[in-house]
């Protein structure tokens, strides 16, 4: 398949009267090291933005600030309205029913088979639901993802592209309004990185959520991304639809393009 | 490490072990957990204290024997076998097993899990993962070990019992006349108390090194490895120290 043939065809209308994701002024340090130096981003309702940038250079740091596994040195985070710095240990918890996180290394529990995985965010955080409505959601997003038969299945028993939809699903299971992807081609073939890419789109689709896809895959923010933005030395030196973004001199993006193997825009 | 290093890890394990007693009495309770962790920590370590226990039995009676004979003092062999298992073997030997086998295990799978994400991945599916994996397991090593040393107490005197019976031709309930003829209520208590001591220690050491790996897999080990380390070396301490409470309150120093 041509690279041009993957730019994203399914979309949602975007809202850009509505972000559902507001940073501004962002800092984040590890010791000496700035990883985060001021920055600011708007992801909008139905958006799926791509956050590309070289390993370490603060993508996964920004999304884990952002699902608040990190707190930041300074700036504010806005998700779905409320300021996540701000928010206690039952606010946050709250929150994060509303937010997918699907991991580069998918981080499905080794202890417990598909089932048992799908089923861990389901019964404690809703409560209410009968046996037989769990039965009934653990079946829907197993086949949303494409992998019902693997339900007693332990992960070490799945390929690497099963248990990224097993993490995939076991996120939307709760029906998040934000979806984060941290890598999600990382350690994939090149098929089926198409079939992810595929499959972030499908999850647009069918559960209209907003996400963010942190990648340095240029194949991948071709193929899912609306908007795209490029962090380098810890801030954005970029951002639009792929050919904007990467139509520059800027030596930071056009290295990054040239180094990763698709035919240009 | 240096000073300053070694002070800050110490402020840390006591901020753990403060957010341990803040979370296991707070609702909700991870009911299910606990109970396969009770069974994880106490019936799968069944089988090596109860081989344990009944070889410690039989090897002290046998190493005791002759000294005691000695003196033709060999009808004391069971008061002095169930004074040595009941006052210390048995609560330190239990704890030193569960240290190396449990101990070990939950370093070692919470700080995989630590450096896969799966903690990170309970965290952001709402799930208070201090409350599920180190509030379960620490409230399991606490209760199971002193089940556990009493168990082993009484397999250990089972093992005495036979040697005993086979070489002194003593009955049954004559052995265990004679054995709980010095053990008190006291005895037992302690027993209980000192190894839920233990089971504590083996439980935060285990849960707080898992818990902070990381490095990879190379922080894995080493958390599987402080874990059993500090839990033995501080037993030991632990062990010290309760017996001279325990000596100071019953003589009154």
């Amino acid at each position: 398949m041509e690279a041009n043939d993957m730019a994203k065809q399914l979309t949602i209308p975007i809202d850009s009267s509505r972000p559902v994701i507001s940073i501004r002024g962002l800092r984040r340090s590890f010791g000496d090291l700035q990883v985060l130096k001021g920055v600011d981003l708007d992801v909008y309702h139905g958006e799926t933005l791509v956050v590309l940038g070289r390993s370490g250079s603060g993508k996964s740091v920004l999304i884990k600030i952002i699902a608040g596994l990190l707190r930041p040195d300074a700036g504010s985070v806005r998700v779905l309205g409320k300021d996540i710095t701000r928010l206690d240990t039952k606010e946050l918890q709250a929150l994060r029913t509303h937010i997918g996180f699907s991991f580069q290394s998918s981080a499905l529990y080794d202890g417990m088979n598909v089932r048992a995985n799908l089923e861990f965010p389901l019964v404690r955080n809703k409560r209410h639901l009968s046996s037989g409505q769990i039965d009934a959601a653990i079946a829907k997003v197993l086949d949303d993802v494409g992998l019902s038969q693997t339900l007693y299945q332990m992960p070490s028993e799945l390929s690497g592209g099963q248990r990224k939809r097993i993490g995939i699903a076991r996120t939307l299971i709760l029906q998040p309004e934000i979806m984060l992807y941290d890598e999600p081609t990382a350690g994939l073939d090149p098929v089926t990185s198409v079939e992810i890419n595929d499959l972030i789109n499908e999850v647009q689709e069918r559960y209209h959520t907003s996400s963010i896809v942190i990648t340095h895959d240029l194949t991948c923010a071709r193929a899912v991304g609306d908007r795209l933005v490029m962090l380098s030395e810890g801030q954005f030196v970029r951002q639009g639809s792929f050919e904007e973004v990467f139509e520059t001199d800027d030596p930071r993006v056009k290295n990054f393009y040239n180094y990763n193997f698709i035919t240009g825009p | 490490m240096n000073l300053g290093r070694f002070f800050l890890r110490i402020y840390a394990i006591w901020q753990f072990i403060r957010r341990f007693f803040k979370e296991v009495f707070l609702p909700p309770y991870e009911y299910r957990e606990i109970i396969n962790q009770f069974f994880q920590v106490g019936i799968r370590s069944l089988s090596i204290i109860t081989l344990t226990g009944f070889i410690t039995g039989v090897v002290f009676t046998k190493q005791s024997r002759s000294s005691l004979a000695e003196f033709g003092a060999t009808s004391w062999l069971p008061s002095l076998i169930a004074i040595a298992l009941i006052r210390a073997l048995a609560p330190l030997v239990t704890a030193l097993i569960i240290a190396g086998k449990v101990g070990s295990n939950i370093g070692a799978e919470l700080g995989s899990m630590k450096v896969t994400e799966q903690i990170d991945a309970m965290e952001v599916s709402s799930t208070n993962p201090f409350k599920f994996l180190v509030a379960s397991r620490i409230l399991a090593t606490t209760a199971i070990v002193p089940v556990l040393a009493l168990y082993m107490g009484f397999v250990g005197l089972m093992g005495a019992y036979l040697n005993v019976h086979h070489n002194e031709q003593t009955s049954f309930a004559a052995f265990f006349q004679n054995a709980f003829n010095k053990i008190t209520f006291l005895d037992v208590w302690v027993l209980l108390l000192k190894s839920a001591v233990y089971g504590f220690t083996i439980g935060v050491a285990g849960c707080f090194n898992g818990y902070n790996a990381d490095q990879g897999t190379v922080g894995v080990g080493r958390a599987a490895n402080t874990a059993v380390v500090i839990s033995m070396f501080l037993i030991f301490i632990e062990e010290m120290i309760i017996v001279q409470l325990v000596n100071y309150f019953k003589h009154g120093g």
